[in-house]
């Protein structure tokens, strides 16, 4: 375990130590103390090393992560994980707006809320949110899973593509094209395994799944007054 | 028969033919024209400018004989890596799926020929433009199409695009007869349908928030990395400072005759300005940060000659782009394809329908009939013969004037033929030492 203290090293020199220990595959643990909500750090991550970081982060944590596993004992800024690609990323407290914004893959594991536009373009990451989640979230979706344990906000999954959207608690409002559909077993599985994976304390039967009606995909002016 | 001298039918300029051809098409349809190409209205242009030439006050070098050098190096600010041109015209941003894998090639080929870059655009980086571009300049869109860490790092710079000149404000919309396999597998989204590109980035808003995405983009790509941000004339005086202030090491600046994919005609005609006149904000905008020079400034919408290239290099511009310019040299609108245009119910010069994907001349198209139609050598000498000539007529022009490099080349160069150029480029009307908006006359 190597810890990276941000009291007395550069944000330049922690991600350059966790960039070279992921290209390597190294598998190696880094803990990062005193991160005082930096910006940007643990990005772009490149192989399965595992970081912890002791505190909140600000805007991008974990950005663009593939392989590696980021641990944030604390909340999370704007954007966490935006554009990951694989690997895992938890944050114990709350994220801020964009949580998971246009992932390619891997899981985002929320422990607390997530603010507005969660999941926004998600293009095949995973988002398990313990708590509720903002407005907007899932807004252009286009592939993966968004499971919500708790409430979700205005206009959720608006002009929504192929991701599909899991709530438990209450949803305010739906966005254009977004629709409730039909829980078939495959969901199910689907869901249990993420709740699972996850340590989500919560029952598949218990939501609701949402997706989108097709009916924005391909211009028509008389669904011009949908959105 | 009646001897009466009668009216002669006169038609209105408010209603024109081509006004009254729009209505009946909207009221056929019920929806807005879409097209792709950038501003086709007059607007204030470069051609509106003159150079002054040497005289007794100034001395010419010897064409053909004394050096005029082109080169440009381009992220001096920040970037570890500034990418080095030789010459001072960089291929624009066009997307895979707007275009077909074959021009994409070819303008990569063209590029590296004569020694500058190209750009991907909205759908990601593909193999063939890679491989066939010494120097690749990887766009970052709201969209985010595409977008990975892996080939981030293989690009030579990064441009961050919050607007384009053809639609300041606006989003895009890529056509299902477009959305062929391998284009919907790089997008993440099913075949043929309507792929909509976001007017405006998913995971950040305003100034403040590019400053801290310039800074994750840095940190993923170790500084190495020029960071571009390219924005629409539509304030280009603010938007130049912002951009600067957020970090950027080189400001794109793309005027209203800049082309767009597809976009609706009243969007492309009716927003943002003339690249003639974006250009004098946007440096004075350097200038009064103390940046100009530092912060590199490329100037696009409407540069066809090497004339055009000189004029924006005089008034401030460190490098110009071109993306319509550069498809015409490809093939694009050839006369020889005529009977096909016509087919399609247009002309050579007009086709502007280029979200529909039946370009006669393979090269905004996904067909692999149409697409087979395009060489990627052939068209590749082409545009590398074109960005040569570009080049020759601006080292013409800035010898005519006495330079030893284009970069030399200053307002005091210019005179402005019309008061709206003179206005807009804040150079002398001819035959004055005076311009709209400078005190005397």
């Amino acid at each position: 375990m190597t810890v990276l203290d941000m009291a007395h090293t550069t944000l330049r020199e922690v991600n350059t130590t966790l960039q070279h220990a992921s290209k390597g595959h190294s598998n190696e643990a880094f803990t990062i103390v005193n991160p005082r909500g930096s910006h940007a750090m643990a990005v772009g991550l490149d192989g399965p090393i595992t970081v912890t970081i002791k505190g909140s982060t600000g805007y991008y944590c974990a950005g663009m992560n593939k392989a590696a596993t980021v641990h944030v004992e604390g909340s999370a800024g704007p954007g966490v994980a935006e554009n990951m690609m694989s690997g895992e990323v938890i944050v114990e407290g709350n994220a801020s707006q964009y949580a998971g914004a246009t992932g390619h893959g891997g899981l985002l594991n929320i422990k607390g809320n997530a603010s507005s536009r969660c999941g926004i373009s998600m293009k095949g990451i995973d988002i398990v949110v313990h708590g509720n989640i903002g407005h907007m979230s899932a807004f252009m979706a286009q592939k993966g899973n968004l499971v919500v344990l708790g409430d979700a906000g205005d206009a959720l999954g608006d002009s929504l593509y192929e991701a599909r959207i899991f709530v438990r608690g209450t949803v305010k409002s739906l966005g254009a094209d977004c629709i409730e559909k039909e829980m078939r077993p495959e969901h199910l599985a689907l869901l249990a395994d993420l709740l699972s994976r996850t340590g989500a304390d919560a029952r598949p039967e218990d939501f609701k799944r949402y997706g989108s009606a097709r009916k924005l995909y391909n211009f028509n002016i008389d669904h011009a007054g949908e959105y | 028969m009646d001897e009466t001298p009668h009216t002669t039918p006169r038609h209105s300029w408010t209603f024109s033919n081509e006004i009254n051809a729009e209505i009946r098409r909207a009221a056929a349809t019920g929806i807005y024209d879409i097209r792709g190409g950038g501003a086709k209205r007059r607007v204030p242009h470069f051609d509106d400018l003159l150079f002054l030439g040497a005289s007794v006050s100034r001395y010419p070098l010897e064409g053909y004989r004394e050096k005029c050098e082109t080169g440009v190096t381009l992220g001096t600010r920040f970037a570890k890596k500034p990418i080095e041109l030789k010459i001072p015209i960089t291929i624009a941003g066009m997307s895979f799926g707007s275009l077909s894998g074959p021009a994409k090639e070819a303008l990569g080929r063209g590029a590296t020929l004569a020694g500058t870059s190209t750009t991907t655009g909205d759908g990601g980086m593909t193999e063939e433009e890679r491989g066939h571009s010494e120097k690749l300049v990887y766009q970052y869109l709201p969209s985010r199409y595409g977008m990975n860490p892996d080939d981030l790092r293989r690009a030579d710079a990064i441009e961050v695009v919050v607007g384009q000149g053809a639609k300041p404000g606006g989003g895009g919309m890529l056509l299902g007869q477009k959305i062929t396999q391998r284009v919907a597998a790089m997008r993440d989204l099913p075949i043929g349908i309507d792929q909509r590109s976001a007017c405006r980035h998913p995971d950040w808003t305003g100034p403040d928030d590019l400053e801290i995405k310039i800074l994750e983009l840095r940190e993923i790509t170790g500084w190495e990395k020029p960071i571009y941000v390219k924005i629409g004339g539509a304030r280009p005086y603010y938007d130049t400072a912002l951009a600067v202030k957020a970090g950027a090491d080189v400001v794109v600046l793309d005027g209203m005759q800049g082309g767009t994919a597809a976009t609706q005609d009243v969007f492309i005609e009716h927003v943002g300005q003339p690249t003639l006149a974006c250009i004098r904000p946007a440096v004075q905008a350097l200038q009064d940060l103390g940046l100009h020079r530092e912060v590199q400034l490329i100037v696009s919408g409407g540069i066809r000659t090497g004339a055009d290239v000189a004029k924006a290099l005089a008034l401030g511009a460190d490098a110009v782009s071109i993306g319509t310019a550069a498809l015409i040299a490809l093939g694009d609108n050839d006369p020889k394809w005529e009977a096909e245009y016509r087919k399609l119910g247009t002309t050579a010069g007009a086709y502007d329908d280029w979200h529909e994907g039946r370009d006669p001349a393979g090269i905004t198209t996904q067909d692999p009939e149409l697409m087979a139609r395009l060489d990627p050598i052939t068209a590749g000498r082409r545009l590398r013969n074109y960005l040569n000539v570009l080049t020759l007529e601006c080292q013409t022009l800035a010898r005519a004037c006495g330079k030893s490099h284009v970069h030399n080349l200053e307002p005091e160069d210019l005179c402005a033929l019309t008061m709206e150029a003179a206005a807009m480029a804040q150079v002398p009307l001819a035959g004055t030492n005076w311009w709209p908006g400078k005190g005397g006359f």
